[in-house]
């Protein structure tokens, strides 16, 4: 088992999805328990699915000096980096430490390739590139982070993770042991993915795509709802901020089981979870609430109830929120973090939209309708293919376990 | 603030030319290597695998298992990182194609294959490994970003580490975007602690400005433009100091800071149990 970890203060946060611009509009969509979920309008051939889909990137170009950047992927950044005056909070961060003190580490599952497959489209008439496109940066994983950097004007490390579906929640993991190290003193962490045919076609190929909305945890449940969010957070020293909720645990683990089925007994799921837990100095009866990865699949959910059932107590609360946002894949770690962290701050356990049927695999913990309660402790579980796991442990500030 | 300070233990390397480091070695001392075959065999995969395992897969597996057998650690225990600028390029390329012309009849097993992490998952897979595995880029500094992060991973958590760092040549036309031409892989393991394995002792500072110095080691023209065609021969000039035995080099780890690294040599004449041990830093 790990040694426990020094807390860090989480001083920022921010998040855009389906369900809205910035905190406020989500904490209302959770409040409302309104989903963000619409009928597919989004692939360039039609697929009977659901997608949460943000309103208005079409509109919002990048600013001018970043038009290399140009693409969904980066205009959803730039979105959600304008919300809640993060950008703000990373400049004062970098004034203070000095740009080189601040990493840059995002999560992305498919970055950019969405500008990819438009250049294919359009290919001209040698089979190559059209003009337009012959843009270097935007055609590599990487593409997300070096705009980022960029438009932030961070000098220090800059690092994507790419772990499909838990990228972004390792995001913090990364930060954490570059702090601890002396390395860096503040780290801006997060993720993006948007909607492209790659993972639409894709998933709609491996039979994981609801053609409903998806329904996490139900018994009639068949499959995700595919979605692009973007989301940032800021990552302290505590004595910097005090005040601020803090990260206290985070759990990595692989399954070594498959390559996009999870583990049957919850293996890799659960070693996170305790990788989590001792990291935290927490025991499970201390656990308020878990934001579940529960994408509506058959396989996660399954494995993921039986995991909650046998390891949590009653009173544990727990939910899957991706009936509101879809399962915005890359970025799902870094959303449902922000989610679990305004259950902390509002006392708001958001419930498990969509899941009207419940499964009889779950167990008492789950909330199907919202609850209102102090959270002074929240987990946020992500999976992603490869048998990749992470858990995620924060707590309101000075919170001693 | 006082360098990092890891353990070499294992090194693998795999490219058209070099079968594994003894080649690079062999190549460094003016000789010719014996080429190794076409495809790599990344015999670390049970034979149904290796033939489903796209080539990405295949070439990370190579040089992964050769680092890891030479460390005589177990795979199954190393926690393991694995970066590339691109990915798997010819999955991405078909792709793309078939996305613009059938989208319907994406190919499942493509797709999965498709993720930047699945070098990790055939690799946890086939090792039986439930260790914290990743899956990184900074496309042209993925060596540095993540050689960084291998470094942060084992000495903030005291344990040994698989760092790989491989890409595949593309194919028209994404190659033209990804300036991409050759395939190389390079494999670590370092351990924040000497044994008996260790090879060479590093000390790396993070240092501004983001500068790369080939010249600490005199390598052969050919392996000095392997770097141009592929970002993950970045690690030329650690392996090429590594092979050396002493010096330094620098390697950019990001748009404005690289990794000074000094090599302290491991020597029958100074013993392991004579090295620092690995300091706490900051």
């Amino acid at each position: 088992m790990p040694e426990p970890m020094t807390p860090l203060a989480v001083t920022a946060y921010t998040a855009t999805s389906a369900i809205g611009l910035g905190l406020a509009s989500q904490f209302d969509a959770l409040q409302q328990a309104r989903s963000g979920l619409r009928a597919n309008d989004f692939s360039s051939a039609p697929l009977d699915c659901w997608i949460g889909r943000v309103s208005g990137i079409e509109e919002a170009p990048l600013p001018l000096d970043f038009a290399l950047w140009e693409c969904r992927n980066n205009r959803l950044a730039w979105l959600g980096l304008n919300q809640d005056g993060f950008i703000d909070r990373v400049r004062a961060a970098r004034a203070r430490y000095g740009a080189h003190r601040v990493a840059l580490l995002l999560g992305t599952s498919t970055a950019s390739i969405g500008e990819t497959e438009a250049a294919y489209r359009r290919l001209d008439a040698d089979g190559g590139f059209p003009d337009d496109m012959l843009r270097p940066a935007i055609h590599a994983p990487h593409s997300l982070a070096a705009f980022v950097t960029a438009a932030l004007e961070l000098e220090g490390p800059c690092l994507t993770i790419s772990t499909a579906c838990s990228s972004s929640a390792k995001v913090f993991a990364n930060a954490e042991r570059m702090i601890r190290l002396g390395l860096i003193d503040a780290a801006v962490v997060g993720g993006v993915d948007t909607l492209c045919d790659s993972v639409l076609f894709g998933f709609n190929a491996l039979e994981l795509v609801s053609p409903q909305p998806c329904r996490p945890f139900d018994a009639a449940r068949n499959g995700i709802s595919i979605g692009e969010a973007a989301g940032f957070a800021l990552l302290e020293r505590i004595d910097a901020a005090p005040d601020a909720p803090q990260l206290l645990g985070y759990g990595e683990a692989s399954d070594a089981h498959h390559m996009s089925t999870p583990h049957p007994d919850g293996l890799g799921a659960e070693l996170a979870l305790r990788d989590a837990l001792a990291r935290a100095r927490l025991e499970t009866t201390q656990v308020d609430y878990i934001n579940l990865h529960g994408t509506a699949s058959q396989k996660n959910d399954e494995v993921e109830a039986a995991l909650v059932a046998r390891a949590f107590p009653a009173r544990t609360r727990s939910s899957s929120t991706k009936g509101f946002t879809g399962h915005t894949l890359g970025a799902a770690g870094i959303v449902e973090a922000t989610i679990a962290l305004q259950a902390i701050e509002h006392g708001l356990i958001p419930c498990n939209l969509g899941g009207d049927t419940p499964d009889p695999g779950c167990g008492p913990q789950f909330a199907w309708t919202n609850e209102q309660q102090r959270v002074d402790v929240a987990l946020s579980n992500s999976f992603g293919f490869g048998g990749n796991n992470a858990c995620l442990a924060f707590a309101r500030a000075g919170f001693s376990a | 603030m006082s360098p990092l300070r890891i353990y070499v233990e294992g090194i693998g390397l795999w490219s058209k030319q070099l079968a594994d480091y003894a080649a690079l070695q062999t190549c460094l001392a003016g000789q010719a290597p014996e080429p190794p075959p076409a495809k790599p065999a990344a015999t670390t995969l049970p034979p149904n695998e290796r033939r489903r395992a796209p080539e990405s897969v295949l070439l990370a597996v190579e040089v992964a298992g050769q680092a890891a057998m030479m460390s005589g650690r177990d795979a199954a225990t190393l926690a393991c990182i694995f970066s590339s600028s691109h990915g798997d390029q010819a999955i991405t390329d078909y792709m793309c194609a078939t996305l613009a012309s059938a989208p319907t009849k994406l190919s499942p097993t493509r797709f999965h294959n498709s993720v930047h992490n699945a070098p990790a998952g055939y690799w946890t897979i086939a090792t039986g490994c439930h260790e914290a595995s990743s899956a990184v880029c900074a496309h042209r500094l993925s060596f540095g970003a993540g050689l960084l992060e291998a470094i942060s991973s084992a000495i903030a958590d005291q344990r040994p580490m698989l760092l790989v760092c491989s890409d595949i040549a593309g194919v028209y036309p994404l190659v033209e975007e990804t300036g991409c031409t050759q395939s190389f892989g390079c494999a670590l393991v370092i351990s924040p602690t000497p044994s008996d394995a260790t090879r060479a002792a590093l000390d790396i500072t993070l240092v501004p400005h983001s500068t790369h110095d080939m010249g600490a080691v005199p390598l052969p023209e050919w392996l000095t433009s392997l770097r141009e065609a592929n970002a993950s021969a970045d690690a030329l000039p650690l392996l090429a100091l590594l092979a050396r035995g002493h010096g330094e080099c620098r390697i950019g780890a990001a748009a404005s800071l690289s990794l000074q690294i000094a090599l302290q040599p491991i020597t029958p004449d100074a013993p392991v149990a004579d090295v620092r041990r690995a300091e706490q830093v900051a």
